[in-house]
């Protein structure tokens, strides 16, 4: 490791509960909370209503990253991963800790800062590209180069407003994949976009790498991280509990070693009015929780929940995605003793189960959904409750794979009924046989 | 890259009040120069009279006042016709009103930006008030015109006009710092300033001269940093009232303190904008 390019020790960051929920507050509110808070401190107990609404978005995190190394930050949703680039790109202040950043920081945390909708693709690749931390003098140098990387040469003089998302998308993107800080922190931008294109600033950004810039790089797709980053860093409830080889730390995340978790009881469950959920398993064909089930096994996923107010017609669903994000499907409950029913209060389990030689390989996240039918209310939905990954053990047994032992596309893989058929069966020659 | 050349950022909770570091505003300039044009830009986009807004917004006022106030009333105008006397102050006035208007949403309005990148979030603020300089401009020729008009010569007193809009922007920024921040955390501000900017054109000698007010109390006005600024425009344009006095002293420490004020409360508290905007 070269020179320091990142250092941070300790840092936290907490959020105001009631920050997160109510986007801000009034007078009003402000003034009961005072009422309340002294009500509270009046009767001794301190940490009564301050911590209860407090939740720490990141905790206790320590690292350091040298100049040039290219680091990925991996979690499920709600790790910390965003609060984390925020806090090196100073968009917001810790709560705790202290760090120190060698180098202009340039925060790509999400395409389009800064653009404006009524203005000209001209006047917002300059708008943009200074409110991303560019000079003046340097946007124009690079003006032609970021119009002819997004293919906008055409319009460029025409509002974004009358852009299509895919043109907004590569101007936003062009620009930003030309900022030449010495630190770039990067939020899972690479989502958008048509594949072509999110190609090109992939290769943009490696290229970004080694000329030497330090890249922290935030994303969803194992591939992506093991690709791009050598490094990479574990993010779980806030905490970072795994850094080093990117593949060791994937494969970890992969496994489920941390974060991700068959089974998820809820202390407070979450829901509406007329059904919580309490817990979610995964299961193997044969009965265990499990989160490692071989291809050949089925799959079920049950939700367990309280049905607090009867009389309506419920729909449970489970959304599967896999690690790259993709909604591989959405499984809605169509169990025939209970459709089109209304069903009673009391506590529920409903219980899917995913047939052998279905899914691929791979790791999937399970969204738990429930809705009420006529009106259509939400009762829950959550994501990434429960993760299993699917592995082929490749011992030769019935898989859909059959004989092939290379890779194998696709995010299904079914076992399907073949069938072949020969016109004219032709004797073998003789010195085949022989 | 030599390690020597590379700028070292903290990162760490700030305690109290922080220091202005007016220096990182300055090095922003560019910014704040783009996020100005853009404000101007977009401000009379899609708008059907465009920017001659800014002049029939003080020129209807004018009207309006001259009317009920110098008609009707017959308010004192200190000798100068009173549609002149009147819109002399409006000019400024709705330079400061747009303003303060303009510059409490602004964080709010770019608050996605705001969430997503760091930059010197004074700027914010500062580049709304900045765009209504363009409105001032335009309304200031018709102004020009009106002197024209009633054979009003200017004296020399006119070079003092500067500092008194300097005094207006100081006085828009201190306000409009303080109404930004504030409109972050507490969406009411967005009731409150339509209100506020209505007492506070009756607070200011726009339809009246201060000269209806004995000494003591006229001095004492002057705390209004708009009292200063309205009758200073009078003063240096339409030669008014009294030279500038014990109320434009006051006026001129008031909107310094306005501003101090503002800037302070602004630091202080951007530090969760992008938490809780």
């Amino acid at each position: 490791m070269g020179h320091l390019a990142i250092r941070v020790d300790g840092l936290g960051k907490q959020y105001r509960i009631q920050a997160v929920h109510q986007r801000y507050k009034t007078f009003r509110d402000s003034l009961m909370g005072a009422v309340r808070g002294v009500g509270a401190r009046l009767r001794g107990d301190v940490d009564g209503a301050g911590r209860t609404e407090m939740i720490w978005a990141l905790r206790d995190v320590s690292f350091e990253v040298g100049a040039g190394e290219v680091v990925g930050v991996i979690g499920l949703n709600g790790a910390g991963k965003s609060t984390l680039l925020r806090l090196l790109a100073r968009i917001t202040e810790p709560t705790v800790g202290s760090g120190e950043v060698h180098g202009r920081v340039g925060s790509l945390l999400e395409v389009g800062t800064g653009f404006h909708q009524e203005l000209t693709g001209r006047e917002n690749v300059y708008l943009s590209g200074v409110t991303l931390g560019m000079k003046t003098a340097e946007v124009a140098r690079k003006f032609d180069e970021i119009v002819a990387f997004a293919e906008m040469a055409k319009f460029i003089d025409t509002p974004v407003k009358h852009y299509s998302s895919g043109m907004y998308t590569r101007l936003a993107f062009s620009v930003a994949a030309h900022l030449e800080p010495e630190i770039l922190v990067v939020d899972e931008v690479l989502a958008v976009g048509d594949t072509r294109f999110q190609k090109k600033c992939l290769t943009k950004m490696s290229a970004a790498g080694y000329e030497g810039r330090t890249v922290l790089f935030v994303s969803h797709n194992m591939g992506t991280i093991a690709r791009l980053c050598p490094r990479a860093m574990l993010l779980e409830g806030g905490r970072l509990v795994q850094d080093g080889p990117s593949n060791e730390v994937v494969s970890a995340y992969l496994h489920g070693g941390s974060g991700t978790t068959a089974v998820r009881e809820y202390m407070e469950p979450p829901g509406g009015d007329i059904a919580r959920l309490h817990v979610v398993r995964v299961r193997t064909g044969d009965g265990n929780v499990a989160q490692v089930i071989d291809v050949r096994q089925s799959v079920s996923i049950e939700m367990e929940y309280e049905v607090l107010r009867g009389g309506h017609q419920l729909l449970p669903q489970f959304q599967l995605f896999n690690e790259e994000g993709i909604h591989v499907c959405s499984l809605h409950d169509v169990d025939p003793a209970w459709r089109g029913r209304q069903r009673p209060a009391g506590r529920w389990t409903t219980t899917v189960t995913i047939p052998a030689n279905f899914l691929s390989e791979g790791m999937i996240f399970v969204r738990v959904i429930l809705v009420a039918l006529n009106p259509t209310i939400h009762q829950f939905a959550r994501n990434e409750v429960v993760a299993f990954r699917i592995v082929e053990s490749m011992d030769g047994g019935d898989a859909a794979r059959g004989d092939w032992s290379g890779t194998m596309e696709g995010i299904v893989r079914p076992m399907l009924p073949w069938t072949n058929e020969v016109a004219e069966e032709r004797p073998a020659t003789k010195s085949r046989v022989g | 890259m030599p390690e020597t050349a590379l700028p070292v950022f903290r990162i760490e909770a700030t305690k109290g009040w922080r220091s202005l570091k007016l220096g990182e505003v300055w090095q922003a300039r560019e910014l704040l120069y783009f996020l100005t044009l853009s404000n101007i830009k977009v401000k009379y986009k899609q708008t059907l009279l465009g920017a001659s807004w800014a002049i029939i917004q003080p020129f209807f006022t004018m009207v309006v006042f001259s009317l009920f106030f110098g008609k009707l009333a017959k308010m004192p105008s200190d000798g100068a016709p009173y549609p002149v006397f009147t819109f002399a102050a409006l000019v400024p006035w709705t330079f400061f009103a747009n303003g303060i208007t303009q510059s409490s949403e602004s964080v709010v309005r770019i608050g996605n930006t705001v969430k997503r990148v760091y930059f010197p979030r004074l700027i914010i603020p500062i580049s709304s008030i900045m765009s209504g300089l363009v409105d001032f401009v335009l309304a200031f020729t018709v102004l020009l015109g009106m002197m024209v008009w009633y054979g009003i010569a200017p004296t020399m007193n006119v070079l003092w006009l500067p500092a008194f809009l300097f005094l207006a922007l100081a006085t828009a920024l201190g306000a409009g710092f303080f109404l930004a921040a504030l409109n972050v955390e507490y969406r009411d501000v967005r009731y409150v300033v339509p209100f506020l900017v209505q007492i506070w054109l009756f607070a200011t000698p726009i339809a009246y001269p201060s000269s209806l007010l004995s000494e003591p109390w006229r001095t004492v006005y002057g705390l209004n940093p708009m009292a200063g600024v309205t009758e200073g425009f009078r003063w240096a344009l339409l030669g008014t009232g009294v030279a500038p006095g014990p109320m434009l002293a006051v006026s001129a420490a008031g909107a310094l303190l306005f501003l101090a004020a503002g800037t302070l409360y602004f630091r202080r508290v951007e530090r969760t904008f992008a938490d809780v905007v």
